[in-house]
C-alpha cells in the first residue's frame, strides 16, 4: 500500500528519517513512529548525540571504578576488566575457536533460534487467550486471574518442576520462555480489543456483521497499536526468558547462558564472560529494534503515536 | 422508552417520516433526541411502543465521522458495502461516484488523521451514500464543526436531498440548521422527552444561503425558540 509520503514523493527522505527515528526511539523507549512527511525531525546528531553521550559517561565511570578498585592489572582482568580488555580478551578473533567470538556466536545462535520459537508461541498463544478473553467475560474471568498467577510465579524457583515435566532440553526453555513473554501480550491485546471505540462497535452493529467480521476488520486493527506495545515488552522478556533458561536446562544445544555460566566459574575466563554477556544484550537490543521497526511499518500511516514529538 | 437504570428517556413520541420528507427533531441536551435514533435505527432494542422502519436500506450519520482510521478514505467509503457484501468492483465503483458527490475527489489515498473535521463528516455521509439508503438517520452530524464548515455541509447535505430523494430524520440543537434542512420541524421537551411543537417548513427547494436571512425564516426560528425555552421553564 502506497503511504502519503510515497505519494509526495519524499520516499528516500523518509527512509533516513525512519533510521533516525530508530535510533531516537532506542534512546527515548517509548516511541512507536514517525511521519517524516509532515515536518522535518531534529536533526541525526540531535538524535545521535544525547545517548552517545551517556555511553561515554557510563564507561568513563567503568574506567574509573575499574581501575580505582583494583589498581594490578592481573587481578583487574580476573574481576572487572577494562573495556578494552573486554575486547581484546574476550572477543577473540572468529579463528580463535577455543574462547574466541565463534563459540560465542555459536552459543548465541542456539538461544536466538529458542528465543524466536518461544516468542512465536507466546506471540499466537497470547493474542488467541486474548480474544478468547474478549469474546466472552466468563472466559475472561476464569483465565485472567490465572495469567496473573503464571506471570508472577518465581520462575527459578520451579525449575525442578519444569525438568520433571518436560526434560532438560528445548522444552522447559521454552515454558520459561513462554511464562515471561505471554502476559505483556495477553495484557495488551485484551485491553487493546476491548477499548474499540463504542461508535465504531454501533456502526458494525448497523451493517449486521459476525463476530468474526467484527474481530477481523475492527477489533483487532484498533488493538494493533496495544498489541505491538505488549509485543515489545514480551520480546524483551523472552531474550532474559532464553538465557536464563540457557542457565538452568543445560542439555541439548547450550545456549549463550550457558557459555556465561561455565565462564563465571574461572576468574580468568572473565573476559570471556562479559563478551558473552554483551553479546546476549547486544540481541535483546537488536529484538527491541526489530520489533519497533516492524511497529512502525504497521501503525506510521494511522495512529496517533506517529505524529508525537515533534 | 425507559432505560434498564431506570432513566425514563422518551416519553410518548410518535410521528412518522415520509419519503421526500426530512424531519429535524430540536430539544435541550438530554431530551433523548439521539435515542429516537438510536430506536429507530435498531441499534436501542428493548424499547416500549413500535418503529416500522425499512431497515434493509438505513443510512446512519454518528455524531462523530467514525472513520477508522487504518483505512484510507476510498476504503473507509467502501466499509458499509464491504461489511454487507457488496462484490469488490461494484462497490469500488459506488465508492468512486460517492467521492464525487460528497467532493473528497484526489484524497482518496489520504487517512482520516490527514482530514479536517469537515472532510471527516463529508466522508462519513459517502460511506452511507454508497449503499443508497432509503432512510438517513443523523444524529446531530455537524455538532462538533465550525459554523462556516457546517453551513457548507448544510447546503451539500440539501443537494444530496434533492437528488437522492431519501427520506431524512436528523436531530440537532441548532434551530438555524433544523428549519434550513426540513421539511418539518419536531420540538422536544427536556427529559423525559415529549413532542411540544411540530412545524412544518414551507420554504421551496433548491434553497440557498440566503434563506437563512429572510423575515419568514427569522420567525419560525423564533418560534421553535420560544417553545424549547417554555421547555426548560
Amino acid at each position: 500500500m502506497k503511504t502519503a509520503s510515497d505519494l509526495m514523493g519524499t520516499d528516500g527522505l523518509d527512509k533516513i528519517d525512519a533510521d533516525a527515528k530508530l535510533v531516537e526511539d532506542f534512546s527515548a523507549g517509548a516511541g512507536m513512529a514517525s511521519d517524516a512527511s509532515k515536518m522535518a525531525g531534529p536533526s541525526r546528531i540531535k538524535i545521535i548525540l544525547p545517548p552517545l553521550i551517556t555511553f561515554a559517561a557510563f564507561i568513563g565511570i567503568w574506567y574509573l571504578y575499574s581501575g580505582t578498585q583494583y589498581p594490578i592489572a592481573a587481578q583487574r582482568v580476573n574481576s572487572l576488566p577494562f573495556p578494552h580488555e573486554i575486547i581484546s580478551n574476550g572477543f577473540r578473533p572468529l579463528w580463535d575457536d577455543l574462547n574466541g567470538f565463534k563459540p560465542i556466536l555459536e552459543y548465541m545462535w542456539v538461544t536466538v533460534k529458542v528465543t524466536l520459537i518461544g516468542l512465536a508461541i507466546s506471540i499466537v498463544l497470547g493474542i488467541g487467550l486474548a480474544v478468547l478473553m474478549n469474546f466472552s467475560k466468563h472466559l475472561e474471568r476464569a483465565l485472567f486471574p490465572y495469567a496473573v498467577v503464571l506471570q508472577v510465579t518465581p520462575i527459578l524457583a520451579i525449575t525442578p518442576l519444569l525438568t520433571q515435566l518436560f526434560g532438560y532440553e528445548l522444552g522447559p526453555r521454552l515454558v520459561v520462555i513462554v511464562l515471561i513473554a505471554i502476559f505483556p501480550i495477553i495484557t495488551n491485546t485484551l485491553f487493546g480489543l476491548q477499548s474499540t471505540d463504542r461508535l465504531h462497535h454501533d456502526l458494525f452493529t448497523l451493517n449486521h456483521v459476525s463476530r468474526w467480521t467484527r474481530l477481523r476488520k475492527l477489533e483487532l486493527p484498533s488493538a494493533l497499536p496495544a498489541l505491538m506495545t505488549g509485543l515489545r515488552i514480551g520480546s524483551g522478556g523472552a531474550v532474559i526468558g532464553a538465557i536464563v533458561a540457557d542457565f538452568f536446562f543445560t542439555q541439548g544445544d547450550k545456549g549463550i547462558g550457558y557459555y556465561i555460566r561455565t565462564r563465571q566459574q574461572k576468574a580468568s575466563e572473565r573476559p570471556e564472560m562479559f563478551a558473552g554477556t554483551i553479546t546476549a544484550t547486544m540481541f535483546g537490543v537488536i529484538m527491541f529494534l526489530i520489533v519497533g521497526w516492524i511497529t512502525n511499518r504497521a501503525i506510521r500511516n494511522w495512529h496517533e503515536s506517529a505524529s508525537r514529538r515533534r | 422508552m425507559t432505560f434498564a437504570d431506570g432513566t425514563h428517556a422518551v416519553d410518548d413520541v410518535s410521528f412518522d417520516v415520509q419519503p421526500g420528507e426530512f424531519v429535524t427533531v430540536v430539544g435541550p441536551s438530554g431530551c433523548g433526541k439521539s435515542t429516537l435514533l438510536r430506536i429507530a435505527s435498531g441499534l436501542e432494542t428493548n424499547a416500549g411502543g413500535t418503529v416500522t422502519i425499512d431497515r434493509s436500506s438505513i443510512g446512519y450519520v454518528f455524531q462523530d465521522a467514525t472513520l477508522l482510521p487504518w483505512r484510507t478514505v476510498e476504503r473507509n467509503i467502501e466499509l458499509n458495502a464491504e461489511l454487507q457484501g457488496m462484490p469488490k468492483a461494484e462497490r469500488r465503483a459506488k465508492a468512486k461516484e460517492a467521492i464525487e458527490l460528497v467532493h473528497l475527489v484526489g484524497h482518496e489515498r489520504k487517512y482520516p488523521k490527514q482530514l479536517s473535521g469537515g472532510m471527516k463528516m463529508r466522508c462519513s455521509l459517502a460511506r452511507s451514500l454508497v449503499l443508497n439508503p432509503k432512510v438517513f438517520l443523523f444524529d446531530e452530524p455537524f455538532g462538533a464543526l465550525d459554523e462556516i464548515t457546517r453551513e457548507r455541509l448544510n447546503d451539500e447535505l440539501l443537494r444530496l436531498f434533492e437528488s437522492e430523494k431519501f427520506a431524512g430524520l436528523f436531530i440537532t440543537h441548532s434551530i438555524q440548521e433544523a428549519v434550513y434542512l426540513s421539511t418539518r420541524v419536531i420540538v422536544m421537551s427536556a427529559r423525559p422527552g415529549r413532542i411540544i411543537g411540530d412545524y412544518p417548513v414551507p420554504f421551496p427547494f433548491p434553497r440557498q444561503h440566503a434563506l437563512r436571512y429572510e423575515p419568514a425564516f427569522a420567525e419560525l426560528c423564533g418560534k421553535i425558540s420560544a417553545d424549547l425555552k417554555d421547555a426548560h421553564s
